[in-house]
């Protein structure tokens, strides 16, 4: 009998991407094939799903995977040891960084990706018995400055609202939020309400995004300048009597000072609109809108948090929000989206540098409550250090071990390559990571540590809305991959530190974090969930999703916050914020003119370890590309799909142009998700800058300096392979998942040698089918073992439109004699034009298929999926969609 | 009273210019054709599929008798013409029979050139030109026989198929180092070595031969290299010698062939020449394509139609079942052209474009040679490709799809 069978199936679970935390049903076939649907159920999602939670089945192969301990030997080559020997090697390692220079020498680097009892076990031992705070998240870079905002308003890091108020609000402001992209089914939720209620819709970016085709007003802001608009709003409640004096005067203080300071930024509308470089109409509509309708939602994101005042941008908005009393309430409040799918059980169990646990502090009276009651014999006693800070402490060598976990920071941080280079410097890196491959790893970790992904792990997650999700598993662990909870406590018991870390399951860890939510706890802290912390085994496998709070076993109250006070400083009142003047953290550069603003696609997620598997998710945007304004580029001699060299004073890039008339002048922007496993030259986080919030330490990762130049290209091209692509020295090369092997998408800056690279591709036995064109720089080849196709090489001209039709043929290893004349064509044995980009990834509609409804006359989203089936599935590309038919289907750049 | 238009000749050229003439000029001339070959006029094309068992004889005649006699045409086949009287405007037959024309058309074909090698008269030695070469060739055939064939042109190529459709053991000797030099390249010529090797077929180039021996009948083929070849049946297909001996005689001017002008005539403003006989321009055609234009010239020219015959790019189709081989223009690729190449071994294709200033200037097509007519049509045409250049290698359909 298979391990699957042993499985309960199909299993009830979460989605691992984003925080909305949609639940997903995930089965398992006899063959072991796993599909995905949406959890009818689930409150987040209620059945529908977007097309990176559609496609999971696509990214649950062992390809790549790491699958037993491995430690580096003095050689420097990894080699595979037993479970004994790494976690007698980590603790041992752990100890002795400790007897050298005490427990700040140690840290953890944790991932919003961890479920909530993996957490609870890492930040337990560190802050109770190893006795230091140096337990920091990569949600660090994600939302760190609500924490520190919510903290400094409520004196909790509560999130007030639920997902019904983007139902029931008549106003939805987004803040640097590309919810259509990033936030999928919460967007369409809010479309919805817009169509369903005429709620409106106003997006606040420096970018024009595909969120911004919704909007009924869109500020195309000037970066940094958020907080202007926020002052600029507090004073225009306040003058023109849109305030809840009651409530400001019952639940708040602090008012004054942050309406004083307001009105030093931003005086008037004509003031805010100067300063924000916003038309003063837009603004003067967004203010009457905002003061005339209490529904009111604000929802920020990245663009808010990862500013070096994004802090102050979030007291900025929750300000607001207190003035108005609209909090709390149906349809009210400030509301931050998550990125990650367990940021804000991280926050819960305090797997924060400058958290402590269950929403507690380094105040005396918490240390010690958690000290009795963890009976922890080395508690931390002051905060640790926060992400870039700690390694800078890594490059100083302050720390000298450090313990990375479901991350990867030497891609993922600002200064990557400086992040990198600091790591290879450590006495100990210790990695737990589901891939025998990334960045991190190859910065010189010497132990890796296979820990359970998603699909064979057991725990819980929270969501945006404080909602808890069992994350269950349906997949057997593969080769001696262990979940991250089991190898943190057997870290803890080789410590000797046995009997605090001897749970048998998650079950006995969640039960534990719930009692320390309650301990002591009366009604003085928000996060308290005591009313889970005698679940039974069965009852916590059978847990539903449930917000917190949950104070007893059946806490049905209202699960918003603050309608009515009760916020949790000293004296229960809230507290206004006097703002610091908004200014970007990078002064103007001459050397540098351009404004690098960074983020995510679509169908990507954060360094494409699951979605880079799937072809499906590959079709959208298959190479990482600078968005351009077009003005710009032609200034600096760039045209459409050159390469472009990219220069930040921390690092540089070389990536492909797409010209974006939605971005502003001054203003580029670059996908966050390509590392060095899947590009040559497009780490983007090594020129991010690491200026940092003074609060919440959040780097400013949208707004460095940069100077572009052009990079001379001999041909572009791309490589079809079964199994691995090659990696080829000297070429500017993207790796992309497609049906039936790897793709290689490249620029070759200096000729290339086709015969050679095919050859190499598919060895020497294979027959090579070939077109050479030397006149046009033209040179194809496919190579074949007896009928199967095993390689496909297209360099020179036409080589990259005919990238998605061929990938197309590709899927097929046999080909008839038809389409294997036609191949080299790049054109289908049908003489099909190419489908171009895929616009829908659920039924693969390419871009022209949709333009030729459009030009077939349909004029709304709804035909064009009549037309198409286009956008009728996960609605993913509804915005895109609508951007094409404002554009009455002008081409779009390949 | 209709002017009496004499024939000598009775191959492809000659019928279709009795087609063409009817068609434009019925009954102004009384047309009469003297054929050699005791036959109604036939497709000397098909000769290999007769050989090849493809075809019955029948199946070769271009016109049926009932065709002839209604385009009212005398026919005389069976006799030679045996020389023309200019000063009174007459053939003479070997009979005797002496034919007076006002015009005469000379359409006399070609002879195979006969190897000068020993041996060359011995029984069971052969050409390939004629029904009789093939029922000859016929009468020998069968596994337990083996042949050599010496040339490795198009006509030798077609013999070697033939004869190794029927059984026959052959072997095919050429003196250059690639089979058809005058229509392909290099790597064509290899795949179709190849080709005709996966029949069965012997294939030796740079293959000199230097006697044929035997006592009484062809025994064996010794090569200058001393290899000897045993066998029962040699058949020298090496190439072809326009055949001007009547004109010669007559004192027309002659080169290669009979010299004729655009309107196909010769030096005697009464007489032409059409076909394999003629040199145009200093080209003597060997093929069917330029011998059928040029009938047509000269009947429009006959007509009083003006018309003028400016030459055909050759273009050269090998029609051997399963190697398709097509060739046309500059297929090598002179100074200052560009050449576009194709190749997919697995599927035995070659394909190589020759440009000039923007236009198609040649081709090689092998395997697949379906666009061939499309290739010629742009080469003969010189037409600027324009923007079928991207997608030209890939056949009319892509590239008129791009």
């Amino acid at each position: 009998m298979t391990v699957q069978a042993l499985l309960p199936n199909p299993v009830a679970t979460a989605c691992p991407y984003c925080g909305v935390g949609c639940g997903v049903i995930a089965s398992v076939d006899a063959a072991g094939q796993v599909t995905v649907a949406g959890d009818p159920a689930h409150p987040a999602n209620r059945g529908r799903l977007c097309v990176k939670g559609s496609t999971l089945g696509e990214t649950v192969d062992l390809e790549g995977r790491l699958l037993h301990p491995m430690m580096r030997t003095r050689s420097g080559s990894l080699e595979r040891v037993s479970w004994d020997t790494a976690l007698e090697a980590v603790a041992d390692g752990f100890q002795r960084a400790i007897q050298a220079a005490g427990p700040d020498a140690t840290a953890l680097y944790l991932s919003g990706q961890l479920l909530t009892e993996d957490y609870y076990v890492a930040n337990k031992l560190m802050k109770g018995f190893v006795g230091t705070a140096n337990v920091d998240t990569n949600s660090r870079l994600c939302m760190a400055s609500s924490v520190a905002g919510h903290r400094r308003a409520f004196g909790s890091d509560t999130v007030p609202g639920s997902y019904e108020d983007l139902d029931e609000a008549d106003l939805l402001v987004l803040v640097g939020s590309n919810a259509a992209w990033c936030h999928p089914i919460l967007w369409q939720r809010m479309v919805a309400n817009q169509k369903a209620r005429g709620a409106r819709i106003v997006v606040v970016d420096p970018r024009r995004t595909a969120s911004a085709a919704d909007a009924d007003l869109v500020l195309q802001i000037r970066p940094g300048t958020d907080g202007v608009l926020f002052a600029g709003l507090l004073v225009h409640v306040a003058d023109h009597g849109a305030m809840d004096g009651a409530y400001v005067a019952t639940h708040t203080e602090g008012l004054d000072a942050a309406l004083i300071r307001a009105r030093e930024i931003a005086p008037s509308i004509a003031a805010t609109a100067t300063a924000t470089g916003l038309a003063a109409a837009d603004v003067a509509r967004l203010f009457a809108w905002f003061a005339a309708t209490p529904r009111a939602v604000t929802l920020y994101s990245q663009g808010v948090n990862q500013s070096a005042q994004g802090t102050d941008k979030v007291s900025a908005i929750l300000n607001v929000h207190l003035a108005t009393g609209r909090i709390g309430r149906p349809g009210m409040g400030p509301f931050s989206l998550t990125g990650q799918p367990n940021a804000m059980g991280g926050r819960e169990v305090g797997g924060l540098a400058n958290m402590l646990a269950a929403h507690m502090g380094f105040t005396a009276d918490d240390i010690d409550r958690v000290r009795r009651f963890w009976a922890a014999p080395r508690m931390a006693e002051r905060e640790g250090l926060k992400a870039v800070q700690m390694f800078e402490a890594v490059a100083a060598g302050t720390i000298r071990a450090l313990w990375v976990m479901g991350t990867n920071p030497a891609a993922s941080m600002p200064r990557a390559d400086h992040v990198r280079g600091a790591l290879a410097g450590l006495d100990l890196l210790v990695v737990s990571e589901n891939v025998v491959s990334n960045d991190t790893v190859n910065a010189g970790a010497h132990i890796l540590l296979p820990a359970a992904a998603w699909g064979e792990k057991d725990g819980t997650v929270t969501n945006s809305e404080r909602r808890i999700t069992r994350q269950r598993s349906f997949l057997p662990l593969p080769g001696e991959a262990r979940p991250d909870w089991w190898i943190l406590a057997a870290v803890g018991r080789r410590l000797g530190f046995g009997e605090a870390f001897a749970w048998r399951d998650p079950a006995a860890i969640f039960r534990e974090h719930a009692a320390l939510s309650g301990f002591e706890n009366r009604g003085t802290r928000d996060f308290d969930i005591s009313g889970l912390s005698a679940l039974s085994d069965a009852d916590y496998a059978a847990l539903q999703p449930v917000q917190w709070p949950v104070r007893t076993r059946s806490d049905h109250r209202d699960k918003r916050f603050f309608a009515s006070g009760g916020f949790f400083t000293a004296d229960g009142r809230a507290r206004f914020i006097a703002i610091a003047p908004p200014a970007l953290a990078a002064p103007a550069d001459a050397a540098r003119p351009l404004l690098l603003n960074t983020g995510r696609l679509r169908d990507q997620w954060h360094t494409m370890t699951r979605t880079g598997k799937a072809p499906t998710l590959g079709r959208h945007s298959p190479e990482p590309c600078l968005a351009i304004h077009p003005a710009d580029a032609a200034a600096a001699g760039l045209a459409d799909g050159d390469m472009a060299r990219l220069d930040s004073a921390h690092g540089t890039a070389r990536l492909r142009v797409a010209f974006d008339a939605g971005q502003a002048r001054g203003e580029v922007f670059a996908p966050i998700h390509w590392t060095g496993e899947t590009t040559a030259a497009a780490r983007i986080g090594a020129l991010v800058q690491a200026a940092s919030d003074p609060f919440s330490g959040q780097p400013e990762m949208k707004a460095t300096r940069v100077a572009v130049a052009r990079v001379p290209v001999a041909a572009d091209g791309f490589l079809l392979c079964r199994g691995a692509a090659p990696v080829i020295d000297g070429l500017l090369w993207t790796k992309v998942a497609v049906d039936g092997g790897a793709g290689l998408l490249f620029a070759a800056p200096d000729a290339l040698d086709g015969p050679a690279l095919i050859r190499r591709a598919a060895g020497p036995r294979a027959v090579v089918a070939e077109v050479s064109d030397p006149a046009r720089g033209l040179y194809r080849a496919a190579a074949f073992c007896g009928d199967r196709l095993e390689a496909i090489l297209f360099a020179g001209p036409g080589a990259r439109p005919a990238w998605h039709g061929v990938q197309g043929l590709f899927g097929r290893p046999l080909l008839d004699a038809a389409s294997r004349r036609a191949l080299l064509s790049g054109r289908s044995a049908e003489g099909l034009p190419d489908p171009g980009p895929t616009v829908c990834a659920c039924f693969s509609v390419g871009l022209t298929a949709v333009t030729a409804a459009i030009g077939a006359g349909a004029t709304d989203v709804d035909a064009v999926g009549r037309a198409t089936k286009a956008g009728t599935n996960c609605g993913s590309c509804r915005s895109e969609i609508r951007r094409l038919l404002a554009r009455t289907g002008a081409p779009v750049p390949a | 009273m209709s002017e009496p238009l004499v024939v000598i000749g009775n191959g492809m050229a000659a019928a279709r210019f009795v087609e063409e003439l009817g068609r434009v000029a019925l009954g102004r001339y009384s047309v009469l054709v003297v054929g050699a070959e005791p036959r109604l006029a036939y497709n000397r094309v098909l000769l290999s599929s007769v050989l090849a068992g493809e075809l019955a004889v029948v199946d070769t005649e271009l016109k049926p008798p009932a065709w002839w006699e209604a385009q009212g045409v005398t026919l005389v086949y069976g006799q030679r013409a045996s020389a023309i009287d200019r000063a009174s405007r007459s053939v003479w037959l070997e009979d005797g029979t002496q034919l007076p024309y006002a015009r005469l058309v000379l359409a006399t074909g070609s002879d195979p050139i006969r190897l000068p090698k020993p041996g060359m008269e011995l029984p069971g030695v052969l050409t390939f030109r004629d029904h009789d070469d093939v029922g000859a060739m016929l009468a020998a055939a069968g596994p337990a026989t083996r042949a050599v064939v010496i040339g490795g042109g198009l006509l030798g190529i077609e013999a070697a198929c033939g004869l190794a459709a029927t059984g026959t053991r052959v072997t095919l000797l050429h003196l250059m180092d690639r089979l058809m030099e005058r229509q392909l390249d290099a790597e064509a010529a290899g795949l179709l070595r190849a080709a005709l090797e996966a029949r069965g077929i012997t294939v030796l180039l740079s293959a000199d031969t230097a006697v044929v021996e035997g006592e009484g009948c062809v025994e064996a083929v010794r090569l200058t290299d001393g290899r000897d070849l045993p066998c029962d049946m040699v058949v020298a297909a090496i190439g072809i010698r326009p055949n001007a001996t009547l004109a010669r005689a007559a004192g027309l001017a002659t080169s290669r062939g009979i010299v004729v002008d655009d309107h196909l005539t010769t030096s005697d403003p009464v007489i032409h020449a059409i076909g394999e006989c003629a040199e145009h321009r200093g080209t003597c055609y060997g093929l069917v394509e330029p011998a059928y234009q040029q009938a047509g010239v000269l009947a429009r020219h006959l007509a009083g139609k003006p018309d003028a015959y400016e030459g055909t790019v050759p273009a050269t189709n090998l029609k051997v079942s399963g190697v398709p081989v097509f060739s046309a223009g500059d297929f090598l690729g002179a100074v200052g052209t560009q050449s576009i190449v194709w190749r997919d071994p697995g599927l035995a294709t070659y394909r190589k474009l020759v440009l000039r200033d923007g236009a198609l200037a040649g081709a090689i097509l092998c395997g697949q040679t379906a666009d061939a007519p499309w290739y010629l049509d742009l080469i003969r045409s010189g037409r600027p490709l324009g923007p079928l250049r991207d997608g030209l290698i890939f056949g009319q359909a892509l590239a008129e799809a791009a």
